[in-house]
């Protein structure tokens, strides 16, 4: 069965390159523009895996992950802020609000690699 | 590059490092060795094989010599042996060395540090499980220049995000502008020495576990046994090493025996006879199982069973075991 990650980022191209690192990864990819969209999708199926951006309109990623981890079954998926917010008090307070892991932008297949395997959802190959 | 250039580098990496440089790797000279000869104000690589021809450097060719060993690494590189280091090694070690309470650790060819640090904060997120323990780490390399670099611990947002758990991150490193540095805890654990591992290694003293990895690759056969005879040596009767998870010892030396289920960790030849009272194949098999996922952002809260990680007492499976294919594809290490 494949595993579904959602993709929450304002930028379309974000969005893309993002999608194209998961289906090598072998997950499904469906996306999300804002928060909102983000909660929306949630309340109807919880993914395996939240790729976040923090900076959106309409509800950044923050404020979407606290509204996540309210719903029942909101801990269920494993959520992986990625942002260009790189420092520490940005890192901290994700973590906080139940991030399991923090990208900081830009990123490449290595490093998502590395994320997902960090938090089992892949095995590493070596 | 010209073949009598390549044969020029390929001779004289040899003899000072013992790499060796095959043509289909010969792009890596033109890649390494240009920003070389820019910071030696050479405009072309051909002029700087000119030089080295001419009138050798000794300066130019350690930096040459330096800019083709350096070697790729990442925190928690290949993530498993580290989970053998704490999951498996540690519990074994700390119960053999419970009166001498010191473990010795070795990082051959350590890069830019980022093995040693890895074995660092593993050590120091158990801190209190191993009060009045003494770890040392030794991390070695043969390049100057990347040894100060490991010796800085300062890091870059890309390095940082290779390997290294986001809590590993929060509790050991600072944010210096770009940069992330370790702190001063975790780099004071590390003691890094410049090893040229064809020379002598004998003042580096007697070794419980050895990280050996993705070092090998770069030797031929002969200087490959040459080194790890030399690193067995090195070693105490019972204890680790790894190598690359794409390394062998088979067909190189009879000095050291791969753990049936552990890839990449060897045990010193003889030492399965000396393994007081061992567990059954069986149990060292499913015990390590049980133990091959781990968090490394959380301290150990069970230890493994003693000998879980050494080999089994029948020494004879081991040595009787045919080539590497069948240990390397063990069931453990499949993907699930």
């Amino acid at each position: 069965m494949m595993r579904t990650c959602l993709v929450v980022d304002d930028s379309r191209v974000v969005r893309k390159v993002a999608r194209r690192i998961l289906e090598d990864l072998q997950f499904t990819c469906d996306e999300a523009e804002d928060g909102m969209q983000a909660y929306n999708y949630c309340a109807h199926t919880m993914p395996e895996v939240i790729l976040l951006d923090w900076n959106m309109p309409v509800m950044s990623g923050i404020e979407f992950l606290e509204k996540l981890r309210a719903l029942p079954a909101g801990n269920d998926p494993r959520v992986v802020f990625c942002t260009t917010e790189n420092d520490m008090a940005h890192i901290q307070r994700a973590m906080m609000a139940g991030a399991n892991e923090y990208i900081m932008k830009p990123f490449d297949t290595d490093i998502i690699r590395s994320k997902f395997i960090q938090i089992g959802l892949l095995e590493d190959e070596n | 590059m010209k073949i009598a250039d390549f044969e020029l580098y390929k001779a004289l990496l040899y003899e000072r490092s013992g790499l060796v440089i095959t043509p289909d790797k010969s792009y890596l000279l033109d890649s390494r060795l240009t920003p070389i000869a820019k910071k030696w104000g050479i405009p072309t690589l051909e002029a700087l094989t000119l030089q080295i021809r001419a009138l050798p450097d000794e300066k130019l060719i350690k930096d040459i010599v330096e800019a083709m060993t350096t070697n790729e690494t990442s925190f928690f590189r290949d993530m498993k042996p580290f989970q053998i280091f704490q999951d498996n090694l540690l519990p074994v070690l700390s119960e053999k060395r419970k009166s001498k309470k010191t473990i010795r650790i070795w990082c051959a060819a350590c890069s830019s540090g980022q093995e040693p640090y890895s074995l660092a904060m593993i050590l120091k997120d158990r801190e209190a499980q191993y009060k009045g323990w003494k770890f040392e780490i030794v991390a070695t390399d043969i390049a100057d220049s990347i040894l100060e670099q490991a010796r800085k611990a300062s890091y870059s947002q890309f390095e940082v995000q290779r390997g290294l758990p986001i809590q590993n991150l929060m509790r050991y490193f600072t944010q210096i502008g770009d940069n992330w540095q370790l702190k001063d805890e975790i780099r004071s654990m590390v003691k890094f020495m410049n090893i040229n591992l064809l020379e002598s290694i004998t003042r580096l003293g007697q070794f419980d576990i050895v990280f050996c990895r993705n070092v090998l690759i770069y030797f031929d056969e002969k200087t490959k046994s040459d080194i790890l005879e030399r690193i067995a040596l090195q070693m105490e009767p019972d204890g680790f090493l790894f190598l690359g998870g794409a390394e062998t010892v088979l067909g190189i030396t009879n000095k050291f025996i791969p753990n049936a289920e552990k890839r990449g960790l060897y045990v010193k030849a003889g030492a399965a006879q000396l393994a007081a009272g061992g567990a059954s194949p069986a149990a060292a098999q499913a015990s390590g199982l049980a133990s091959t996922r781990g968090n490394f952002g959380a301290p150990a809260s069970s230890a493994s069973p003693p000998a879980a990680a050494t080999k089994p007492s029948d020494g004879s499976l081991n040595t009787t075991r045919p080539a590497g294919g069948s240990i390397l594809t063990s069931g453990l290490f499949k993907r699930t």
